[in-house]
Order: C-alpha cells, then structure tokens, then sequence
C-alpha cells in the first residue's frame, strides 16, 4: 500500500519526537537537554497541525517553545548544576526500577497494538469546512461549556503566583532600599544644611 | 453558540470561599507586621461562612451545574460539613507552632484556603477535567505549603520529593482518564457510566486507562505500593503542614475514589476490585511493619496512614459482589465513616505533637512523650485514648470504624481478607501501645510545662472526647454517612 504524503510526515515527526525525547532524559549536557526538549515540542506541534488542531500547535511553539522554554534555558545555565551528583543514584536502583519499566513497555505495547487502537476502532471525524475557525471554536467552548474548568485554572495559576512570591520573597536586613516616594519629596533643607559662620578675619 | 448562564446557587460556598480568599489576600497584604491574627479571623470566618452557607443551602436533591461538572449532592454537602471544621480545627492547632517557628504569614493561610478550595471543587466535582483541577489546586498548594519553612533543609527535600512524584502521579491520572475518554467520548463521569453500561466503549482500552487512573489515586491516598513520599513528607514537612496533609485531604481523596470508580467505572468493578485488594493487602501488611520501626513519631502516624487508607479501600472495594450492588449502601459508608473517623484521630494525633512543642522544640519523637503522665495526667489520658482508638480497641470509634468495613468485606465473602486485616492490626497494635507504655510507665526527660493557648488546649480536649464519646454512641456518625452514601447511590 503507497503511502500518502501525510502518512508519512507523521511518522517522520513521530520519530524525531521520540528520540528527541529519548535524548531529553539521556543526554549529559543539561542544555543540550533543554534544545532537545525544543526539538521535541517542535515535532508535537507538527503531529497537531496534521490533526487539524492549528491554534494547539501554534499555543505549544509560543507558549511552551517561546516562553517557558527560554525560561528554562536561563535557569539551567544560570545554575551550576552537578550532573554526576544527580546520576549517583541510577545504578544502585536500577536493579528495581529497570525491570518495572521494561515491564510497563511491555504490557503497554502489548495493549497499545491491538486493534482496539486501530483505525478501525478510531475513525477519522468528519472534515471541517473550508471556514472553520479552530481558534474561534476554542474560544467558544472555553468561555461557555467549560467556564468553571477555565476559572478553576485560573484560581491554580494565582496559587502558583502566590506560592512563587511566599517561596522567593526574601526581606533582607543587610540591603539598602530606596523609596522613590521619599526621595521625590526630598526637600533642600533635608540634604544641605546651611551654617552661618562668621567670617574669619586675619 | 448561545451562553446560558450557569446556576450559581449550588456553588455558592465555593464562590464565596473563592472571594473572600481574594479579600484575605489583600488584607494580608496591607495588614502589615504583627497584625496576623486579622488574616487568622477572617480565614476562620470564611470557614465558618462556608459551613453556614452549605448547611443552609443544604437539600436532598443532586444539583448539577456549569454543563453538569459540578454536582451538589447530600454526598458532596456531607462531606463538606466534615471538611471546614477540620481545616478550622487545624488552624487552631497550628496558630501557636507557626507564630513560635515565624511561620505564620499571611501565605500560609491563604494557601490553606485555596487548597480547601480545591478539595470542595474534588468532593463536588461530576467530570474528570474538574477532579484533575480540583486535585492540582490542592496538591499545588500543599507543596508550597510544605515548602513554607524555607531555612529548613528537610522542609525543602520534602517538598521537592512530594512535588516530583505528585507531578508524576498526576500524569498518570491524566493519561488514565484520556483512555477513558479515547474509549466512551466523553469525560462527564455519569456519562461515562452510561456508555460503558451500554456497551460502548472498548473494554481493552478502559481497563488499560483504569490502571493508570488506579495508579493515580493510590498515589493520592497513599496507598502501598505508591506510598514512597508519604513517611518524608509528614516528616519533612512542619508539624501544622503534616496535621493539614495527614486530615482533610484524605476526605476529597475518597469522594474522588467514589466518583471515579463507583459513579463512572462500576462497569470495570470486577477489574477495580482485585487492583484494589492487592493495594489494600499490602498496604495493611507495610503501613503496620513498618510503622513498628519508627521512632520518630511523625514517621509512624505516617506508617499507620497508610495502613489506615488500606483499610478504606477495604471498604470501597467490596461494594458490589460479582456484579450484585445490595452491599453497595453498607460498604460504601463504612468506607466514608472510616475516612471521617481516621481524620478525627489524626487531627488529635497530630494536633498532640504540636501541643508539646515548643518555640525551637519539636515534640516529634516518641521519646519526648516520656512520662507525660507525670507532666499533665489530661493530655496523657487524652493520647492514651487517641493511640486505642487508632488500634482499634474496642469501645473507641476507630474500633467501630475497622468494625463496619470488616462487616462490609465478610459481607462481601472475602473471609480471607477480614481474617488478614484483623492479623494485621493485632500487630499494628503493638506501636500504639507503646506510646501509651512510653507515657505512662517512663520517667520523663522533659520536665518544661505544657504551653498551649486555651483554645487549643480546649479544642483538643473535645478532639479526644469526641473519639471517645462517638466509640459510645456511634450511630449518629454512621447514619449521617448511611445517608450520604445513599444519597450517592441514588444520584446514578
């Protein structure tokens, strides 16, 4: 059976994808880490536009790609991080944890590869017409059918907000701090202080 | 597309929860130093308004609102009612802990109502997308608050480990309920049950996301073998934290464990049953061994946690035998009597570890319970009747408790599992007693008088007594969950 065009370009965005993220957890160089984790969104985005999903993927490159990812390069190389510190572990649990993993892969090809995944269990939905907008569809749905999930997030990000200030939010005595409303009001006579002194006379 | 705008009614204590959590964050904010006892007023008036607000709004009728994710049933009410004076109670245990340790800032009480804001959005919550919400909101702020002590080197590894493995746990959950909804199409719980009774829905791919919703859950009850964080947590974690953790949350837990698994995957119960005996036995048979080992005694009422979450499952899972759902009533309540009577228990436990501590002291140690009797005869006896109830001796409510949920598995003709469960708390019994040894029969080392406010001293007074009294006369405590869990199973 030829494969059609799109066929194709999922699986090679597939591939990419799971090495890149093979590549996210193996790789030694925590940057190198964090380019792969790019690479990897990248992929992902590719497979939603294939779903039609345009607004999702192009959401995953600004937000995920553009925000939270430079953000995430800052800190790591902002950080010394001590890489073999954080391997010491690996072996002395792998004995454990290997077989589990190897076991969950197994079981989850397993299941995954029946025809209940099939194209047959999972038909394509009907195409959309020509002006269909996914963004507006979006916006629809979120501010209608799912306004309760949608404050609920928005209460989730104040937390995050407010956990972030109680976490970092350090008073230190030994910093001088200024107070721009202070120095405004600063009159002359709090600066310079004018002595009258007789004049000397030889 | 027209918006039909959603019935607030039956959400009102969440919103109200919600605003005056925004007005306790302002007023923290411009409070200023030493006015904390304004935030502490106004986070108990909130508590206070909450519970006022769901008694009256309180009847029979399952009210769903907002496209049917969120749902007001005697259930949810019921549980709710047990909730705020827990988190009310908690907050009258830690005051003085946290003012001596400078840890009672403006944050700290408003992150405890936003994770009470989570748990109601849990207990009421009718659709997956919401109990994932629900549980984020809780967890996110549980971690910071455990985080809180920001000079503590344990706090901030305990806070770490509980992040990285409730972030994992919540994964699971997540990819477990998107199988569900790759197989029935829909993620409103009631509907789910309805197409998988109809047959819809590939059986292969459900069992496949039930095992990772399981996973999930057990990771959030703590149940073995998902139990790793919870002994560094409650250890790590400051004591009024881990009086927090070890209580309410536990009841959203459970209601979401209901939810999931009665209300949306009863059709899978043959499938659920056997995953959650395996959880419950190992939890029974760990939680206990090891708790015997323990000398630190956060560690241990860590241990007993979990052994006392396998017990609940017990209950939950022998609600429907082969298919046949008339022990449904019976077991279900057990299981939620258990949950409000283990979170009275550990509010005393824990809430008696913060009465012996003291500014750069932590009672946390067995050993510093050395010879309370001779220290304050009321508190020992007040331990002593904590420490029995939990092992189940009789004529405590944990006796009635491990009683009820025993009756529902031998209903459930798993003699087996009752005889195990009953071995097991023979041997948990032992680290129990001896607490209650260490306090009545050791000479004590700490000799400094117990320094506690009135209100805490009091509080916890009726804390105890009521452990007693509702070991007497338990019937008004398994009615009132007889009721709400009849109210559940008449929702769908």
């Amino acid at each position: 059976m030829p494969m059609d065009f799109k066929t194709a370009l999922f699986y090679i965005l597939s591939a990419i994808l799971v090495i890149a993220a093979l590549r996210v957890v193996t790789s030694r160089n925590p940057v190198h880490a964090a380019l792969f984790l790019v690479l990897a969104f990248f992929n992902a985005s590719g497979l939603w536009l294939l779903l039609q999903a345009e607004f999702l993927a192009i959401a995953l490159i600004v937000v995920y790609v553009g925000a939270v990812m430079v953000l995430f390069l800052f800190v790591v190389m902002m950080l010394d991080i001590n890489l073999e510190r954080l391997r010491q572990g690996f072996w002395n649990n792998l004995w454990l944890g290997g077989p589990i993993a190897v076991l969950m892969v197994v079981e989850m090809i397993a299941v995954l590869s029946t025809r209940s995944f099939g194209l047959e269990a999972l038909p394509a939905p009907a195409a959309a017409a020509a002006d269909y907008s996914n963004t507006k569809a979006l916006g629809v749905a979120i501010y209608t059918e799912y306004v309760y999930p949608f404050e609920l997030a928005s209460v989730i990000l104040l937390v995050a907000l407010i956990a972030a200030v109680a976490l970092n939010l350090r008073q230190r005595k030994d910093t001088k701090q200024m107070n721009p409303a202070e120095q405004v009001a600063v009159k002359a006579k709090d600066r310079v202080r004018i002595v009258s002194m007789p004049v000397e006379k030889d | 597309m027209n918006f039909v705008m959603p019935d607030l009614y039956p959400a009102s204590a969440e919103i109200f929860l919600l605003l005056m959590t925004c007005v306790v964050l302002l007023v923290g904010l411009f409070a200023g130093k030493g006015r904390h006892w304004l935030v502490y007023l106004l986070t108990q008036l909130t508590l206070t308004g909450c519970f006022a607000i769901t008694f009256v709004t309180l009847d029979g009728q399952a009210v769903t609102t907002f496209s049917n994710m969120f749902v007001d049933d005697l259930f949810a009410d019921f549980l709710k009612l047990v909730l705020y004076p827990t988190v009310a109670v908690m907050l009258v245990y830690s005051r003085e802990y946290l003012a001596a340790r400078n840890l009672d800032k403006s944050e700290f009480y408003l992150l405890v109502l936003f994770a009470t804001l989570g748990m109601m959005v849990m207990i009421s919550a009718s659709h997956f997308l919401t109990i994932y919400l629900g549980l984020e909101l809780l967890a996110l702020s549980l971690y910071a608050l455990v985080a809180l002590d920001r000079d503590s080197a344990r706090a901030t590894e305990a806070a770490m480990k509980y992040f990285v493995l409730g972030a994992m746990a919540s994964g699971l959950l997540l990819y477990g309920f998107s199988m569900v909804y790759g197989a029935t199409g829909s993620l409103d719980i009631v509907e789910v049950g309805q197409r998988i009774a109809t047959g819809s829905g590939n059986k292969t791919v459900l069992v496949f996301g039930l095992v990772f919703v399981i996973a999930g859950l057990a990771f959030k009850l703590g149940v073995v073998p998902f139990h790793m964080w919870i002994p560094d947590v409650y250890h790590g974690a400051p004591t009024a934290v881990t009086l927090f953790i070890g209580s309410a949350p536990k009841l959203a837990a459970f209601a979401i464990a209901m939810r999931v698994l009665v209300t949306g995957l009863a059709e899978l119960a043959e499938h659920w049953q056997v995953m959650l005996t395996i959880l419950a036995a190992l939890s029974i048979a760990l939680g206990n061994l090891a708790a015997i080992a323990q000398t630190n005694l956060k560690r241990m009422l860590a241990y007993s946690t979990i052994s006392h979450m396998g017990f609940m499952l017990l209950g939950i899972l022998s609600g429907i035998v082969g298919g046949d759902p008339r022990f449904a009533l019976n077991a279900y309540s057990s299981a939620m009597f258990y949950a409000i009577t283990y979170v009275l228990m550990s509010l005393g436990a824990f809430g008696m570890i913060l009465l012996l501590s003291r500014a750069s002291f932590e009672a946390e140690n067995i050993e510093d319970f050395k010879g309370l009797n001779k220290r304050s005869p009321w508190f020992a006896a007040m331990m002593l009747i904590l420490m029995f109830s939990m092992a189940g001796m009789p004529f405590f409510v944990g006796f009635f408790a491990k009683f009820a949920v025993l009756q529902a598995v031998v209903a459930a003709k798993m003699v087996w599992l009752a005889v195990y469960a009953v071995l097991f708390s023979v041997i948990g019994a032992f680290y129990y007693l001896r607490v209650v040894k260490v306090m009545y029969f050791d000479a004590p080392t700490d000799t400094a008088p117990i320094e506690a406010p009135r209100d805490m001293r009091f509080l916890i007074s009726v804390n105890c007594l009521a452990v007693a009294l509702l070991g007497l006369l338990p019937q008004g405590a398994l009615e009132y969950s007889i009721y709400a869990t009849y109210a559940f199973l008449a929702g769908h």
